[in-house]
């Protein structure tokens, strides 16, 4: 803090009654519910809003400031890592894909979500949660920008950074955020805070933005870290916005219980199946080592998730349904992930390889009741065919999940040679699953997903049944990516080349002597 | 009991406030990693805006903590003097 702390007349509790409660009043010349239209709808019953309290007791004035104080520690990092050409810095030119997927996929759910708080902002009735959740949107559109910038250092030197939104709109690897994204859009206000501020904020955030940002800083790329970091401290305000609004909720009428409890089951299972990515960037592109996926799934999510829901249960919440089923894929889901994406090479605005030798040894370590058994044989297997000139690719559309829009790769719970398939007849037609969860999704609300749009219908139905092969791959030039420079094998691309050019790397390899 | 825990960016700000912390509560266990200070705590972990002024000498309002947050766990009460987290169950 640059300005000195001065001592306030009014203690903390007392501020924050006066400047975020009792500022409502009750509209004459319009109803009260003409003004409000969208908080009732859901069937959530709210009998007094003022027993709703932000435990950062957060006003609006000390917002700004702290926001400001965040912006200027932030921007100060950015400009100094610019300064110093540190993206030559960072430990190898392959790190820089995962900011290609921060960029490509975080970035843009972050600015569609700031759209869905600001409109549950407006829309609810009572003002201290108004106040909090108006406060998340700028939060949101922050991070949007944040990311941005941050990203913008590497975008002068590396490519696949020019055209997230394009992608975003329309990238089939990206289409599981833009689905949650659109998802969290058309839904009522209530299950929107369950969706964004509990189930992905709260319980499972921080795993991209705490242990994966410490790996980042650790490959020496403090721009995305310091906007990874800055970011996650307004999500701690998030994570408590959301248990304190599930917990008014469910003390003010035992009837909103099964609405909460069914929405904590949708979106906690909606917003795992957005963790392959983080998963894959975790144990596969830090290029320097040092928590896998397992480990921070194990500190970051199931210890602290498992203890906020033994304090839930006093008021009759449970565990989500998804729950034993997304920790005992903490064994394969990086791995999993990873063989989409290699397999996917040409048709993903990334590059991929296949880790080396002494990586390969790392996972072993980290995962020894998986990797060596199930997979790195196939890692061993695709190194060797494209020793022999044969680099495999995956020539088929991938068949989509109707609900979360990843392709079919998951396997069955207890069995990961099995990929779990399940499938629901509705008004005629078959829909496919890639898991119980996401069926029991869909059967709940069938009108909302029977028409999603998916990736690869939607190719096949352009072509009208031609040649499918290189479907995918085209996709990505109307996205303004090109073949060979953004795409393919990092081994020979122009990031590669280039970074050794320019001497990229060399001084974490000298501080590793 | 589950562990409560805070983590800040590891920086000149935060370190008398790491230090506040460990002096307050004797069972909180440090853990550094890059960029990163995390702190665990058994069931409860106080930030006490007093034990943090005798480390630095001057005034300090315990909203500034936000600044250099990363995250935590467990149920928050904050006030002018205390930040707390605890998990009752």
């Amino acid at each position: 803090m640059d300005k000195r702390v001065e001592r306030k007349s009014h203690s903390l509790g007392e501020r924050y009654a006066a400047m975020t409660h009792d500022l409502q009043w009750e509209t004459t010349y319009q109803s009260m519910d003409r003004v409000f239209p969208f908080d009732r709808y859901e069937g959530i019953k709210v009998r007094d809003w003022s027993k709703w309290e932000d435990p950062f007791r957060l006003t609006t004035d000390a917002y700004w400031k702290f926001q400001g104080e965040k912006e200027k520690k932030l921007y100060a990092v950015i400009e100094a890592f610019a300064q110093n050409s540190c993206q030559f810095g960072v430990s190898d030119a392959r790190y820089v894909n995962a900011i290609k997927l921060i960029l490509q996929a975080i970035a843009p759910i972050k600015y569609s979500l700031h759209r869905s708080l600001a409109h549950t902002g407006r829309h609810l009735r009572g003002d201290a949660l108004r106040v909090a959740v108006q406060m998340q949107a700028s939060d949101n559109l922050r991070h949007f920008q944040n990311e941005t910038h941050a990203a913008s250092v590497f975008n002068k030197y590396f490519n696949g950074l020019h055209s997230a939104p394009a992608l975003f709109d329309a990238a089939w690897y990206l289409a599981p955020f833009k689905s949650f994204a659109d998802d969290v859009a058309s839904a009522g206000p209530f299950e929107r805070i369950v969706a964004i501020s509990f189930s992905f904020e709260s319980l499972l955030t921080d795993t991209l933005f705490v242990p994966y940002m410490s790996g980042a800083a650790h490959n020496g790329d403090l721009s995305i870290v310091a906007a990874g970091f800055s970011g996650q401290s307004d999500a701690a305000r998030h994570k408590m916005l959301g248990i304190e609004t599930v917990k008014f909720l469910l003390t003010q009428d035992p009837a909103n219980l099964a609405l909460v409890q069914r929405w904590i089951d949708k979106w906690f299972w909606r917003s795992f199946r957005l963790m392959p990515i983080v998963a894959m960037m975790q144990d596969y592109m830090l290029s320097k080592r040092m928590m896998s996926w397992k480990e921070s799934w194990q500190r970051f999510v199931e210890a602290p998730v498992e203890a906020l829901f033994a304090e839930l249960a006093q008021f009759g919440l449970r565990l989500p349904t998804g729950w034993a089923q997304a920790c005992d894929s903490k064994e394969h889901l990086s791995h999993q992930a990873w063989n989409v994406f290699y397999g996917y090479g040409d048709a993903i605005a990334v590059h991929t390889w296949i880790p080396e030798t002494d990586e390969l040894n790392w996972l072993d370590q980290k995962y020894p009741d998986s990797f060596d058994r199930w997979y790195r044989p196939r890692l061993a297997h695709y190194a060797q065919r494209q020793a022999q000139g044969h680099r495999f690719f995956n020539r088929s559309l991938p068949m989509q999940c109707q609900v979360c829009q990843q392709p079919m790769f998951f396997t069955e719970k207890g069995n990961p040679r099995l990929i779990a398939y399940r499938q629901t007849e509705h008004e005629g037609e078959t829909f496919h699953f890639c898991s119980d969860h996401c069926d029991t999704i869909f059967s709940n609300e069938p009108a909302k997903y029977q028409q999603a749009r998916l990736s690869s219908h939607t190719l096949l139905h352009a072509t009208d049944g031609g040649a499918k092969a290189d479907l995918l791959k085209a996709s990505l030039a109307a996205s303004h990516l090109s073949n060979g420079r953004d795409q393919g094998d990092f081994s020979g691309s122009e990031d590669d080349t280039n970074f050794s050019d320019w001497g990229g790397g060399q001084d974490m390899k000298e501080a590793q002597l | 009991m589950s562990n409560v825990f805070i983590a800040f960016q590891a920086n000149e700000e935060s370190r008398p406030v790491v230090d506040a912390i460990v002096a307050d509560n004797p069972e909180a266990q440090v853990v550094y990693s890059p960029g990163l200070v995390k702190i665990d705590a058994p069931g409860k972990l106080v930030i006490r805006r007093e034990t943090i002024e005798e480390q630095t000498g001057r005034p300090y309002d315990l909203q500034q903590l936000q600044i250099n947050l990363v995250t935590l766990s467990g149920n928050l009460d904050e006030d002018d003097d205390t930040f707390t987290l605890s998990w009752k169950h």
